[in-house]
Parts: C-alpha cells; structure tokens; sequence
C-alpha cells in the first residue's frame, strides 16, 4: 500500500491532517512530519527523512507539504533519498491528505492516486 | 590564494557576525516574512560551529559541503534549503582542492546562484537573495577581468550587493512568504538579500 508524510510547518497541523485522514483511511501508513525538533515552527530535514522512512514500500510514498521551506526541504530529503519511489503532490494539503488515503486504501497505485490528487487541485470548494 | 583552514576560519566568522546581526535579520523579516530569518540562520552557523572538528584540516569542496548539510538540517526555514543547496553545490566546484582562487570563487558563486534558482524557482527582481548575489558576482567578474585585483574585485561586489540590498525595497515580493504581502512588501529590504551581503562582508574583510 502507497504511503503517506504530511510536511508542515507546524507539527499540530501535520499531526491534525494526520488525524483527519484516519477518519476515512485507518489502514494507510501515514506519518507526521510538522516542526522542528523542539517543537517551534520550521521544517526539520531529519524529520521528513525519518517520516518517509517510517511508511516507505515497494509501492513508494506520497508527501504532501504545506508551503515554502516545505516543499524545498522535502526536495532535498527526495534527492538524498535517490532512487526510491517518493513523490511530491502539487495539491492543497487537506483535500489530498484525505483523497489520496482513501484512495491507497483501495490499493490503487502511486500513479493512479497522483492522478486523482492532480483532480484534486482543480475542485472548487463552493 | 587561500587555504582550506582560512576558508574554515571566514565561514566560522561568518557564523559569528550572524549570530550579531540575528535580531536585525529577524527583524527585517517580521516586517515581510514569517519573522524568523536571524534565528534560524543563527541556528545553522550553530550547527556549522559544532562541526568544526568534522571540518578541519579536510579539502574545501568537504568543508562547504558539511556546511551546507548543516544549514539544511537545522535552519527550519527557506533559507536552510536555498543557502544548503548554494553551499553544496560551491562544494561541489571544490571538491579535493586545498586552495581558493578568486577564479574559485567566482565559480562558485555561479553554482550558488544556479542552485538558488533551481532550488527557489526564482529568478532576479523578485525580491530574493538573488538580488544581492547576481549583481555582485556580475561586478566581482567584471572587476577582476578588468585589475586582476582579487580584493578590490570584492570590494565591488559588496558595494553591488549593498545597491541590490536597496533595490530590493523598491519592488514587490513575488516568491516566499514575503509574497502574500503583495503591494506591501515594497519599502522593505529583503531579509536573505541582507544575510548574503553580510557574509560577503564577511569574506571582504578577511581577504
């Protein structure tokens, strides 16, 4: 099953995204990477890394990052971690978290679930 | 030329002369970022600071690559991804070399700005370090073409970096948190603009 990180800035919105998608999605890996390590706001390199680490399979892992830092960080962590299957999801955070669990619960693929999180972006709210 | 131990000893004055300005950078940003530059930059020299055993003694491409894997790990924000990438990829210029040239230097600085933008999809005139990196690397080039003059080839390039500094009040802020401020953001002096011009002056005065 395809894995989940949620990079954020702030490690109780990454662990809330978290929280969110075990509404829906129980059984997907997913891992929190929010904060700094003394808990201020930030990204932590080391955290992503051990995040992705946490959830990765065969079938690769999806991050979904908040902004800035975030996604440069979480770029550098995928460039040391070359030649693994890890990709980045160009979507908002909370609408992808829950979209692309319930959809790796169905056990689709990595490339058919960053299919619907490309969907994902283009859903309007009202 | 420079050796691999002056080189040690100007980046770990660098560390010292942001830890100084911490306040200052941050306070530059809370006017238009996230408020949060100094300190995290002075958290990263921290971590430079503890690998100075790791460093010593060993080539310049390792001693900018340790420095740049510092700056990522620890600093938090954009400037950990956008200065690491620039330190590393320098690092890169002067992997196994003992010496600094300012022909070193200057390839140096064209890997830094080429990871800047690669790292930031960013370009000039938005409002970024790269504002203060590009044209001092220009008037440093230009400089040392014409005298051959490596110190007064710096002594351009701050004095670019500086005028970049000013231009960057001038123009709105369209890539990092600064861009949220829109409009708003002009009048104000780009925070990573001032670090790097700070760390040129660093090296300036050390040459």
């Amino acid at each position: 099953m395809v894995g989940f990180v949620i990079v954020s800035h702030c490690e109780t919105l990454a662990k809330g995204v978290v929280e969110l998608t075990r509404m829906m999605a129980a059984s997907v890996p997913i891992q929190a990477a929010g904060g700094l390590d003394d808990g201020s706001l930030g990204t932590s390199f080391e955290k992503i890394y051990a995040a992705i680490d946490e959830v990765y399979s065969d079938d690769g892992v999806i991050v979904l990052m908040d902004m800035g830092s975030a996604v440069m960080t979480t770029e550098m962590v995928i460039e040391a971690m070359d030649g693994r299957k890890i990709v980045m999801a160009d979507c908002p955070l909370v609408e992808g978290a829950v979209t692309g669990t319930v959809c790796a619960e169905s056990e689709m693929s990595i490339d058919e679930i960053m299919e619907e999180l490309a969907e994902v972006r283009n859903q309007n709210k009202l | 030329m420079v050796s691999n131990d002056k080189v040690l000893s100007i980046l770990l004055e660098i560390g010292e002369k942001i830890e100084e300005e911490k306040l200052f950078l941050t306070e530059l940003d809370n006017v238009i970022g996230d408020g949060d530059h100094g300190i995290n930059m002075a958290r990263g020299f921290d971590a430079v600071k503890a690998k100075q055993p790791m460093m010593e003694g060993k080539d310049i491409g390792t001693i900018l690559k340790t420095v740049g894997m510092a700056l990522v790990s620890t600093v938090g924000g954009a400037s950990g991804p956008l200065y690491g990438t620039a330190f590393m990829q320098a690092g890169k210029v002067m992997a196994g070399k003992m010496e600094i040239g300012m022909e070193d230097f200057l390839a140096i600085m064209d890997a830094a700005i080429a990871g800047v933008q690669q790292r930031g999809k960013s370009t000039t005139g938005e409002k970024t370090m790269l504002d203060a990196m590009v044209p001092a690397t220009e008037a440093m080039k230009k400089s040392f073409a014409e005298s051959g003059d490596a110190k007064k080839a710096l002594d351009d390039g701050l004095a670019a970096a500086k005028e970049g500094i000013e231009y960057t009040k001038t123009i709105i802020a369209t890539k990092g948190r600064a861009s949220y401020l829109g409009e708003r953001s002009i009048g104000h002096q780009d925070p990573g603009a001032t670090s790097f011009t700070v760390m040129l002056e660093v090296i300036d005065g050390a040459i």
